[in-house]
Protein backbone atom coordinates (compact mmCIF):
# COMPACT_ATOMS: atom_id res chain seq x y z
CA UNK A 1 0.00 0.00 0.00
CA UNK A 2 1.04 3.70 -0.85
CA UNK A 3 1.18 5.97 1.97
CA UNK A 4 -2.09 7.62 1.01
CA UNK A 5 -5.25 6.86 -0.47
CA UNK A 6 -6.02 10.11 -2.96
CA UNK A 7 -7.55 8.22 -5.84
CA UNK A 8 -8.75 4.36 -7.23
CA UNK A 9 -5.28 4.23 -9.32
CA UNK A 10 -3.20 4.30 -6.03
CA UNK A 11 -4.55 0.92 -5.24
CA UNK A 12 -3.35 -2.07 -7.88
CA UNK A 13 -5.38 -5.77 -7.68
CA UNK A 14 -3.32 -6.94 -4.95
CA UNK A 15 -3.79 -3.92 -2.80
CA UNK A 16 -7.77 -3.49 -3.82
CA UNK A 17 -7.75 -7.18 -2.84
CA UNK A 18 -5.97 -6.71 0.36
CA UNK A 19 -8.86 -4.00 1.53
CA UNK A 20 -11.85 -6.07 0.62
CA UNK A 21 -10.50 -8.81 2.38
CA UNK A 22 -9.57 -6.79 5.48
CA UNK A 23 -12.39 -5.05 5.29
CA UNK A 24 -14.48 -8.93 5.55
CA UNK A 25 -12.21 -10.11 8.03
CA UNK A 26 -13.23 -7.72 10.51
CA UNK A 27 -16.66 -7.35 9.62
CA UNK A 28 -16.83 -11.24 10.29
CA UNK A 29 -14.34 -10.54 13.25
CA UNK A 30 -17.62 -8.06 14.53
CA UNK A 31 -20.42 -9.73 13.66
CA UNK A 32 -22.23 -10.14 16.65
CA UNK A 33 -20.39 -8.87 19.06
CA UNK A 34 -21.43 -6.39 22.11
CA UNK A 35 -18.02 -4.50 22.06
CA UNK A 36 -17.72 -3.35 18.63
CA UNK A 37 -14.04 -1.95 19.07
CA UNK A 38 -10.69 -2.84 18.17
CA UNK A 39 -7.43 -2.07 20.23
CA UNK A 40 -5.58 -1.24 16.80
CA UNK A 41 -4.76 2.45 16.22
CA UNK A 42 -4.90 3.64 19.98
CA UNK A 43 -2.99 6.61 20.75
CA UNK A 44 -3.30 7.90 17.21
CA UNK A 45 -5.36 10.49 15.87
CA UNK A 46 -7.48 10.88 12.71
CA UNK A 47 -8.54 14.44 11.61
CA UNK A 48 -11.89 14.46 9.82
CA UNK A 49 -10.90 17.82 7.23
CA UNK A 50 -14.70 18.77 5.38
CA UNK A 51 -14.40 21.83 3.20
CA UNK A 52 -17.80 20.32 1.53
CA UNK A 53 -20.74 18.81 3.38
CA UNK A 54 -21.54 15.55 3.56
CA UNK A 55 -23.21 13.45 6.20
CA UNK A 56 -22.52 9.54 5.70
CA UNK A 57 -19.17 9.56 4.55
CA UNK A 58 -17.64 11.84 7.46
CA UNK A 59 -19.77 10.06 9.90
CA UNK A 60 -18.78 6.63 8.27
CA UNK A 61 -15.07 7.44 8.59
CA UNK A 62 -15.52 9.15 12.51
CA UNK A 63 -17.09 5.49 13.36
CA UNK A 64 -14.39 3.51 11.46
CA UNK A 65 -11.48 5.23 13.50
CA UNK A 66 -14.25 5.33 16.77
CA UNK A 67 -14.01 1.93 16.50
CA UNK A 68 -10.26 0.91 15.61
CA UNK A 69 -9.65 2.86 19.12
CA UNK A 70 -8.08 6.62 17.44
CA UNK A 71 -8.97 9.82 18.20
CA UNK A 72 -11.07 11.84 15.85
CA UNK A 73 -11.27 15.46 15.64
CA UNK A 74 -14.05 16.68 13.03
CA UNK A 75 -13.05 20.06 11.43
CA UNK A 76 -15.82 21.46 9.30
CA UNK A 77 -14.93 24.74 7.44
CA UNK A 78 -17.99 26.41 8.41
CA UNK A 79 -17.55 27.78 11.67
CA UNK A 80 -13.90 27.71 11.54
CA UNK A 81 -10.30 29.92 10.68
CA UNK A 82 -11.46 29.46 7.19
CA UNK A 83 -14.02 31.76 7.57
CA UNK A 84 -11.58 33.96 8.81
CA UNK A 85 -9.30 33.65 5.52
CA UNK A 86 -6.80 30.82 6.71
CA UNK A 87 -5.68 28.66 3.76
CA UNK A 88 -5.48 25.12 3.51
CA UNK A 89 -2.23 24.46 3.75
CA UNK A 90 -1.79 26.27 7.02
CA UNK A 91 -4.85 24.36 8.40
CA UNK A 92 -3.21 21.25 7.90
CA UNK A 93 -0.01 22.19 9.22
CA UNK A 94 -1.74 23.60 12.24
CA UNK A 95 -3.78 20.31 12.73
CA UNK A 96 -0.29 18.49 11.80
CA UNK A 97 1.18 20.75 14.80
CA UNK A 98 -1.26 19.28 16.90
CA UNK A 99 0.12 15.94 16.72
CA UNK A 100 -3.09 14.33 13.47
CA UNK A 101 -1.36 11.23 12.50
CA UNK A 102 -3.93 10.63 9.25
CA UNK A 103 -5.91 13.76 7.23
CA UNK A 104 -9.44 12.52 5.97
CA UNK A 105 -10.21 15.21 3.81
CA UNK A 106 -13.11 16.72 1.72
CA UNK A 107 -11.92 19.12 -0.95
CA UNK A 108 -12.86 20.08 -4.47
CA UNK A 109 -9.56 20.18 -5.28
CA UNK A 110 -6.63 19.51 -3.06
CA UNK A 111 -5.80 16.11 -1.74
CA UNK A 112 -2.91 15.67 -4.02
CA UNK A 113 -1.25 19.12 -2.87
CA UNK A 114 -2.24 18.64 0.89
CA UNK A 115 -0.38 14.91 0.89
CA UNK A 116 3.06 17.05 -0.60
CA UNK A 117 2.64 18.92 2.61
CA UNK A 118 2.06 16.98 5.49
CA UNK A 119 3.88 13.96 6.68
CA UNK A 120 0.75 11.97 7.93
CA UNK A 121 -1.71 9.72 5.48
CA UNK A 122 -3.97 11.43 3.00
CA UNK A 123 -7.31 9.82 2.37
CA UNK A 124 -9.16 11.45 -0.16
CA UNK A 125 -13.09 12.13 0.97
CA UNK A 126 -13.97 13.28 -2.57
CA UNK A 127 -12.75 15.96 -4.17
CA UNK A 128 -15.34 17.89 -6.61
CA UNK A 129 -16.12 16.17 -9.68
CA UNK A 130 -12.73 14.22 -9.24
CA UNK A 131 -11.85 11.01 -7.20
CA UNK A 132 -14.05 8.85 -4.08
CA UNK A 133 -11.80 6.14 -3.78
CA UNK A 134 -13.56 4.90 -0.57
CA UNK A 135 -16.98 4.83 -1.82
CA UNK A 136 -15.53 2.93 -5.03
CA UNK A 137 -14.28 0.32 -2.40
CA UNK A 138 -17.04 -0.20 -0.49
CA UNK A 139 -19.04 -0.57 -3.95
CA UNK A 140 -16.91 -3.37 -5.00
CA UNK A 141 -16.57 -4.48 -1.42
CA UNK A 142 -20.56 -5.24 -1.81
CA UNK A 143 -20.96 -6.34 -5.17
CA UNK A 144 -18.29 -9.10 -3.64
CA UNK A 145 -20.49 -9.34 -0.65
CA UNK A 146 -23.51 -10.11 -2.58
CA UNK A 147 -22.70 -11.42 -6.18
CA UNK A 148 -19.31 -13.96 -4.73
CA UNK A 149 -17.03 -12.47 -7.82
CA UNK A 150 -16.13 -9.25 -9.12
CA UNK A 151 -13.72 -10.61 -12.02
CA UNK A 152 -16.51 -10.26 -15.22
CA UNK A 153 -19.59 -9.05 -13.47
CA UNK A 154 -21.27 -6.48 -15.90
CA UNK A 155 -21.74 -3.05 -14.38
CA UNK A 156 -23.75 -0.20 -15.55
CA UNK A 157 -23.18 2.81 -13.99
CA UNK A 158 -26.32 5.24 -14.92
CA UNK A 159 -26.85 8.87 -14.91
CA UNK A 160 -24.39 12.25 -13.97
CA UNK A 161 -20.95 10.88 -15.00
CA UNK A 162 -20.43 14.03 -16.25
CA UNK A 163 -19.92 15.67 -12.62
CA UNK A 164 -19.97 11.96 -10.48
CA UNK A 165 -16.45 11.80 -8.37
CA UNK A 166 -18.60 8.16 -7.45
CA UNK A 167 -18.28 7.04 -11.57
CA UNK A 168 -14.68 8.14 -11.55
CA UNK A 169 -13.42 5.82 -8.83
CA UNK A 170 -15.81 3.17 -9.51
CA UNK A 171 -14.73 2.61 -13.48
CA UNK A 172 -11.28 2.79 -12.52
CA UNK A 173 -11.50 0.30 -9.34
CA UNK A 174 -14.20 -2.12 -11.19
CA UNK A 175 -12.02 -2.50 -14.06
CA UNK A 176 -8.60 -2.77 -11.71
CA UNK A 177 -10.29 -5.81 -10.32
CA UNK A 178 -11.64 -7.11 -13.22
CA UNK A 179 -15.07 -5.79 -13.66
CA UNK A 180 -16.82 -4.58 -17.19
CA UNK A 181 -18.27 -1.67 -16.97
CA UNK A 182 -20.82 0.47 -18.79
CA UNK A 183 -21.51 3.70 -18.50
CA UNK A 184 -25.15 4.82 -19.29
CA UNK A 185 -26.43 9.06 -19.73
CA UNK A 186 -27.38 11.39 -21.89
CA UNK A 187 -24.75 12.30 -24.07
CA UNK A 188 -24.19 15.91 -22.51
CA UNK A 189 -23.80 13.93 -18.99
CA UNK A 190 -21.02 12.06 -20.60
CA UNK A 191 -17.34 13.60 -20.52
CA UNK A 192 -15.65 14.38 -23.29
CA UNK A 193 -12.36 12.02 -22.92
CA UNK A 194 -14.55 9.07 -21.79
CA UNK A 195 -12.90 7.69 -25.05
CA UNK A 196 -9.24 7.27 -22.93
CA UNK A 197 -11.88 4.94 -19.93
CA UNK A 198 -11.96 1.43 -19.85
CA UNK A 199 -15.67 1.37 -20.42
CA UNK A 200 -18.25 0.57 -22.82
CA UNK A 201 -20.47 3.71 -23.40
CA UNK A 202 -24.44 3.70 -24.14
CA UNK A 203 -27.18 6.25 -24.08
CA UNK A 204 -30.34 3.79 -24.22
CA UNK A 205 -31.00 2.47 -20.48
CA UNK A 206 -33.32 -0.11 -21.93
CA UNK A 207 -31.09 -2.48 -24.35
CA UNK A 208 -28.62 -2.39 -21.16
CA UNK A 209 -30.40 -3.55 -18.17
CA UNK A 210 -31.08 -6.98 -19.42
CA UNK A 211 -27.25 -7.98 -19.98
CA UNK A 212 -25.76 -6.79 -16.65
CA UNK A 213 -25.22 -7.66 -12.84
CA UNK A 214 -25.28 -4.77 -11.12
CA UNK A 215 -27.12 -1.37 -11.68
CA UNK A 216 -25.27 1.74 -9.88
CA UNK A 217 -27.27 4.73 -10.25
CA UNK A 218 -25.69 8.27 -9.28
CA UNK A 219 -27.20 10.76 -8.21
CA UNK A 220 -28.90 13.69 -10.14
CA UNK A 221 -26.71 16.41 -8.80
CA UNK A 222 -29.01 19.64 -8.27
CA UNK A 223 -26.58 21.68 -7.15
CA UNK A 224 -24.13 21.10 -10.45
CA UNK A 225 -26.89 21.44 -12.56
CA UNK A 226 -25.76 24.67 -13.67
CA UNK A 227 -26.26 24.61 -17.58
CA UNK A 228 -29.35 22.78 -19.50
CA UNK A 229 -27.67 19.26 -19.19
CA UNK A 230 -31.21 17.90 -19.84
CA UNK A 231 -34.68 19.00 -20.79
CA UNK A 232 -36.03 18.68 -17.77
CA UNK A 233 -36.09 16.60 -14.42
CA UNK A 234 -39.62 14.61 -15.72
CA UNK A 235 -37.73 14.29 -19.26
CA UNK A 236 -34.19 12.69 -17.69
CA UNK A 237 -36.66 10.71 -14.61
CA UNK A 238 -38.20 8.80 -17.47
CA UNK A 239 -35.66 8.25 -20.02
CA UNK A 240 -32.75 7.62 -17.61
CA UNK A 241 -34.51 6.69 -14.01
CA UNK A 242 -35.01 3.35 -12.47
CA UNK A 243 -38.80 2.70 -11.92
CA UNK A 244 -40.20 -1.00 -11.03
CA UNK A 245 -41.17 -1.96 -14.84
CA UNK A 246 -37.59 -1.17 -15.80
CA UNK A 247 -36.16 -3.54 -12.49
CA UNK A 248 -38.32 -6.64 -13.73
CA UNK A 249 -36.22 -6.26 -17.28
CA UNK A 250 -32.97 -7.37 -15.00
CA UNK A 251 -31.44 -10.76 -15.02
CA UNK A 252 -32.83 -12.68 -11.31
CA UNK A 253 -30.14 -12.08 -9.47
CA UNK A 254 -28.91 -8.68 -10.53
CA UNK A 255 -28.88 -6.29 -7.94
CA UNK A 256 -29.13 -2.18 -7.83
CA UNK A 257 -26.44 0.45 -5.83
CA UNK A 258 -26.75 3.71 -5.34
CA UNK A 259 -23.88 5.76 -3.59
CA UNK A 260 -26.71 7.83 -1.81
CA UNK A 261 -27.99 10.22 -0.92
CA UNK A 262 -31.09 9.29 -3.08
CA UNK A 263 -34.09 11.47 -4.94
CA UNK A 264 -36.46 9.06 -4.57
CA UNK A 265 -38.84 9.25 -7.60
CA UNK A 266 -35.81 10.92 -9.71
CA UNK A 267 -32.86 8.82 -10.69
CA UNK A 268 -34.54 5.84 -8.39
CA UNK A 269 -38.20 4.92 -7.76
CA UNK A 270 -38.67 4.40 -4.04
CA UNK A 271 -40.02 0.70 -4.72
CA UNK A 272 -36.71 -0.10 -6.47
CA UNK A 273 -34.87 1.49 -3.47
CA UNK A 274 -36.98 -0.55 -1.05
CA UNK A 275 -36.78 -3.88 -3.09
CA UNK A 276 -34.79 -6.74 -1.88
CA UNK A 277 -32.44 -5.98 -5.15
CA UNK A 278 -31.58 -2.95 -3.20
CA UNK A 279 -28.38 -3.07 -1.54
CA UNK A 280 -28.38 0.72 -0.18
CA UNK A 281 -28.55 0.10 2.91
CA UNK A 282 -25.44 -2.70 3.07
CA UNK A 283 -23.51 -0.38 1.04
CA UNK A 284 -23.38 2.05 3.88
CA UNK A 285 -22.78 -0.64 6.78
CA UNK A 286 -20.02 -1.97 4.25
CA UNK A 287 -18.28 1.78 4.21
CA UNK A 288 -17.46 1.41 7.78
CA UNK A 289 -15.77 -1.93 7.45
CA UNK A 290 -13.69 -0.58 4.41
CA UNK A 291 -12.84 2.45 5.72
CA UNK A 292 -11.73 0.39 8.94
CA UNK A 293 -10.06 -1.75 6.47
CA UNK A 294 -8.10 1.38 4.83
CA UNK A 295 -7.48 3.39 7.93
CA UNK A 296 -5.80 0.02 9.44
CA UNK A 297 -3.50 -0.31 6.34
CA UNK A 298 -2.88 3.35 6.12
CA UNK A 299 -1.79 3.66 9.98
CA UNK A 300 -1.42 0.76 11.22
CA UNK A 301 1.85 -0.77 10.61
CA UNK A 302 3.82 2.44 10.00
CA UNK A 303 6.15 4.33 12.78
CA UNK A 304 4.32 7.54 13.39
CA UNK A 305 6.44 10.17 11.19
CA UNK B 1 21.95 -33.99 20.40
CA UNK B 2 23.93 -31.03 21.82
CA UNK B 3 27.50 -30.72 20.38
CA UNK B 4 29.64 -29.70 23.61
CA UNK B 5 30.41 -26.65 22.09
CA UNK B 6 26.96 -25.72 21.90
CA UNK B 7 26.13 -26.95 25.11
CA UNK B 8 28.48 -25.04 26.40
CA UNK B 9 26.85 -21.86 24.78
CA UNK B 10 23.89 -21.82 27.33
CA UNK B 11 22.31 -25.05 26.94
CA UNK B 12 20.44 -24.89 23.56
CA UNK B 13 20.33 -27.94 21.57
CA UNK B 14 21.69 -28.19 17.91
CA UNK B 15 19.70 -27.20 14.85
CA UNK B 16 17.89 -29.98 13.33
CA UNK B 17 14.24 -31.91 13.65
CA UNK B 18 12.65 -31.81 17.01
CA UNK B 19 9.70 -33.53 16.21
CA UNK B 20 9.31 -35.88 13.24
CA UNK B 21 5.75 -36.39 11.60
CA UNK B 22 4.66 -39.48 13.85
CA UNK B 23 6.14 -37.08 17.30
CA UNK B 24 3.48 -34.78 16.27
CA UNK B 25 0.97 -36.56 15.99
CA UNK B 26 1.89 -38.82 19.04
CA UNK B 27 2.18 -35.21 20.71
CA UNK B 28 -1.14 -33.98 19.93
CA UNK B 29 -2.93 -37.13 20.93
CA UNK B 30 -1.26 -36.93 24.45
CA UNK B 31 -2.43 -33.56 24.98
CA UNK B 32 -5.96 -34.40 23.85
CA UNK B 33 -6.14 -37.07 26.62
CA UNK B 34 -4.62 -34.87 29.12
CA UNK B 35 -7.18 -31.78 27.97
CA UNK B 36 -9.78 -35.25 28.32
CA UNK B 37 -8.48 -35.48 32.26
CA UNK B 38 -8.63 -32.03 33.44
CA UNK B 39 -12.23 -31.19 31.68
CA UNK B 40 -13.75 -33.92 34.09
CA UNK B 41 -11.46 -32.80 36.57
CA UNK B 42 -12.89 -29.44 36.48
CA UNK B 43 -16.62 -31.07 36.17
CA UNK B 44 -16.48 -34.37 38.48
CA UNK B 45 -19.88 -36.53 37.28
CA UNK B 46 -21.02 -34.39 34.54
CA UNK B 47 -22.28 -36.70 31.94
CA UNK B 48 -20.02 -35.34 28.88
CA UNK B 49 -17.04 -35.43 30.98
CA UNK B 50 -17.26 -31.82 31.32
CA UNK B 51 -16.26 -31.62 27.31
CA UNK B 52 -19.86 -29.67 26.47
CA UNK B 53 -18.14 -26.91 28.40
CA UNK B 54 -14.94 -27.09 26.63
CA UNK B 55 -13.84 -24.52 23.73
CA UNK B 56 -10.45 -24.92 21.91
CA UNK B 57 -9.68 -21.59 20.53
CA UNK B 58 -6.74 -21.40 17.56
CA UNK B 59 -4.13 -18.64 16.80
CA UNK B 60 -4.02 -18.18 13.22
CA UNK B 61 -2.02 -19.29 11.61
CA UNK B 62 -1.52 -23.10 12.86
CA UNK B 63 -2.51 -22.64 16.35
CA UNK B 64 -6.16 -22.93 14.08
CA UNK B 65 -5.28 -26.62 12.18
CA UNK B 66 -3.65 -27.30 15.51
CA UNK B 67 -7.22 -26.68 17.76
CA UNK B 68 -9.23 -28.71 15.05
CA UNK B 69 -6.81 -31.66 15.13
CA UNK B 70 -6.94 -31.37 19.25
CA UNK B 71 -10.50 -31.49 19.29
CA UNK B 72 -10.69 -34.40 16.64
CA UNK B 73 -8.36 -36.05 18.61
CA UNK B 74 -10.44 -35.76 21.50
CA UNK B 75 -13.61 -36.70 20.03
CA UNK B 76 -11.78 -39.69 18.81
CA UNK B 77 -11.24 -40.73 21.97
CA UNK B 78 -14.26 -39.91 24.25
CA UNK B 79 -16.81 -39.55 21.96
CA UNK B 80 -18.08 -36.08 22.60
CA UNK B 81 -17.79 -33.69 19.65
CA UNK B 82 -15.73 -30.45 21.13
CA UNK B 83 -16.48 -26.77 20.00
CA UNK B 84 -13.43 -25.19 17.78
CA UNK B 85 -12.85 -21.24 16.82
CA UNK B 86 -10.06 -19.12 15.84
CA UNK B 87 -9.33 -15.86 17.04
CA UNK B 88 -7.07 -13.55 14.55
CA UNK B 89 -4.65 -11.52 17.25
CA UNK B 90 -3.30 -9.19 14.25
CA UNK B 91 -5.70 -6.08 15.50
CA UNK B 92 -4.86 -6.76 19.43
CA UNK B 93 -0.37 -6.76 18.89
CA UNK B 94 1.30 -4.40 20.54
CA UNK B 95 4.47 -4.68 17.56
CA UNK B 96 2.06 -3.20 14.77
CA UNK B 97 3.86 -0.06 14.16
CA UNK B 98 7.36 -2.17 14.95
CA UNK B 99 6.45 -4.82 12.19
CA UNK B 100 3.58 -3.32 10.11
CA UNK B 101 0.18 -4.32 8.96
CA UNK B 102 -0.39 -7.62 7.40
CA UNK B 103 -3.32 -9.32 6.22
CA UNK B 104 -6.01 -10.84 8.53
CA UNK B 105 -7.22 -13.78 9.26
CA UNK B 106 -10.30 -15.39 10.24
CA UNK B 107 -12.07 -15.21 13.64
CA UNK B 108 -14.59 -17.48 13.98
CA UNK B 109 -16.62 -18.33 17.42
CA UNK B 110 -18.72 -21.29 17.70
CA UNK B 111 -22.29 -20.72 17.69
CA UNK B 112 -22.84 -20.78 21.39
CA UNK B 113 -20.10 -19.03 21.87
CA UNK B 114 -17.68 -18.21 24.92
CA UNK B 115 -19.99 -17.08 27.64
CA UNK B 116 -18.86 -19.31 31.14
CA UNK B 117 -17.22 -21.84 29.44
CA UNK B 118 -13.57 -23.11 29.35
CA UNK B 119 -11.57 -21.45 27.09
CA UNK B 120 -8.43 -23.38 26.22
CA UNK B 121 -5.98 -21.34 23.45
CA UNK B 122 -4.33 -23.43 21.13
CA UNK B 123 -0.84 -21.96 19.46
CA UNK B 124 1.97 -23.98 17.79
CA UNK B 125 5.33 -22.26 20.24
CA UNK B 126 5.30 -20.44 22.95
CA UNK B 127 8.23 -17.82 22.75
CA UNK B 128 7.50 -14.26 24.16
CA UNK B 129 4.44 -14.32 25.54
CA UNK B 130 2.98 -11.57 23.78
CA UNK B 131 0.62 -13.44 20.78
CA UNK B 132 -1.04 -14.88 23.82
CA UNK B 133 -1.05 -11.64 25.73
CA UNK B 134 -2.64 -10.10 22.65
CA UNK B 135 -5.35 -13.30 22.48
CA UNK B 136 -6.00 -12.82 25.85
CA UNK B 137 -7.27 -9.03 24.87
CA UNK B 138 -9.21 -10.21 21.80
CA UNK B 139 -11.23 -12.86 23.70
CA UNK B 140 -12.26 -10.24 26.46
CA UNK B 141 -13.78 -8.34 24.06
CA UNK B 142 -15.60 -11.60 22.34
CA UNK B 143 -17.33 -13.19 25.66
CA UNK B 144 -16.13 -13.68 29.51
CA UNK B 145 -15.29 -17.22 29.68
CA UNK B 146 -15.54 -19.30 32.91
CA UNK B 147 -11.75 -19.74 32.75
CA UNK B 148 -9.03 -19.28 29.85
CA UNK B 149 -6.15 -21.88 29.68
CA UNK B 150 -3.15 -22.39 27.06
CA UNK B 151 -2.43 -25.13 25.19
CA UNK B 152 0.76 -25.11 23.15
CA UNK B 153 2.99 -27.69 20.88
CA UNK B 154 5.93 -25.95 21.88
CA UNK B 155 7.56 -24.31 24.52
CA UNK B 156 10.72 -22.84 23.34
CA UNK B 157 11.53 -20.17 26.80
CA UNK B 158 12.41 -16.86 26.69
CA UNK B 159 9.00 -15.23 27.97
CA UNK B 160 8.97 -11.74 28.48
CA UNK B 161 5.16 -11.58 30.20
CA UNK B 162 4.05 -13.96 33.13
CA UNK B 163 2.39 -16.05 30.69
CA UNK B 164 2.70 -20.16 31.15
CA UNK B 165 1.23 -23.12 29.20
CA UNK B 166 -1.18 -25.49 30.90
CA UNK B 167 -0.75 -28.26 27.94
CA UNK B 168 2.74 -28.21 26.64
CA UNK B 169 3.63 -30.79 23.81
CA UNK B 170 7.03 -30.44 23.92
CA UNK B 171 9.68 -27.99 26.07
CA UNK B 172 12.71 -26.81 24.04
CA UNK B 173 15.47 -25.38 25.43
CA UNK B 174 16.67 -22.87 22.96
CA UNK B 175 19.03 -19.45 22.50
CA UNK B 176 16.93 -16.52 21.09
CA UNK B 177 19.04 -16.48 18.05
CA UNK B 178 17.66 -19.79 16.90
CA UNK B 179 14.17 -20.67 15.63
CA UNK B 180 11.23 -23.17 16.03
CA UNK B 181 9.67 -23.49 12.82
CA UNK B 182 6.48 -25.87 12.77
CA UNK B 183 5.22 -27.41 9.64
CA UNK B 184 2.09 -28.19 9.84
CA UNK B 185 0.08 -29.95 6.84
CA UNK B 186 -2.87 -27.94 6.57
CA UNK B 187 -0.35 -24.96 6.18
CA UNK B 188 2.75 -26.60 5.32
CA UNK B 189 2.03 -29.68 3.29
CA UNK B 190 3.87 -31.56 6.05
CA UNK B 191 4.05 -31.91 9.89
CA UNK B 192 7.31 -31.13 11.11
CA UNK B 193 8.85 -29.53 13.91
CA UNK B 194 12.50 -27.91 13.10
CA UNK B 195 15.25 -25.96 14.90
CA UNK B 196 17.02 -24.07 12.88
CA UNK B 197 20.10 -21.09 13.53
CA UNK B 198 18.31 -17.82 13.08
CA UNK B 199 19.34 -14.78 10.82
CA UNK B 200 22.27 -12.42 12.40
CA UNK B 201 20.34 -9.86 14.36
CA UNK B 202 18.01 -11.81 15.74
CA UNK B 203 15.29 -10.36 14.54
CA UNK B 204 14.17 -12.91 12.17
CA UNK B 205 14.04 -14.95 15.07
CA UNK B 206 11.76 -13.21 16.91
CA UNK B 207 9.71 -12.79 13.63
CA UNK B 208 9.47 -16.48 12.76
CA UNK B 209 8.32 -17.64 16.19
CA UNK B 210 5.89 -14.98 16.94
Amino acid sequence: MKRHLLEAADLDRADATLVLDTAAQIDAALAGREVKKLPTLRGRTVVNLFYEDSTRTRISFELAAKRLSADVINFSAKGSSVSKGESLKDTALTLEAMGSDAIVVRHSASPHRLAHWVRGSVVNAGDGTHEHPTQALLDAYTIRQRLGRLEGVRVAIVGDVLHSRVARSNVRLLHTLGAEVIVVAPPTLIPVGVGSWPVEVSYDLDSVLPKVDVVMMLRVQAERMNASFFPSAREYSRRYGLDAPRMAALADDAIVMHPGPMNRGMEIAAEVADSVRSTIVEQVANGVSVRMAVLYLLLGGNEPA
Amino acid sequence: MASPSEAAQGGAPASGALLSAADVSRVVDRMAHQLIERAAAANPGSDDGGLAALVLVGIPTRGAPLARRLAARIEAFSGVPVDVGTVDITLYRDDLRLRGVRALEPTLLPDAGIDGRLVVLVDDVLFSGRSVRAALDALRDLGRPRSVQLAVLVDRGHRELPIRADFVGKNVPTSRTQQVKVHLAEVDGDDEVLLTEGAPGGRAAEEGAQ
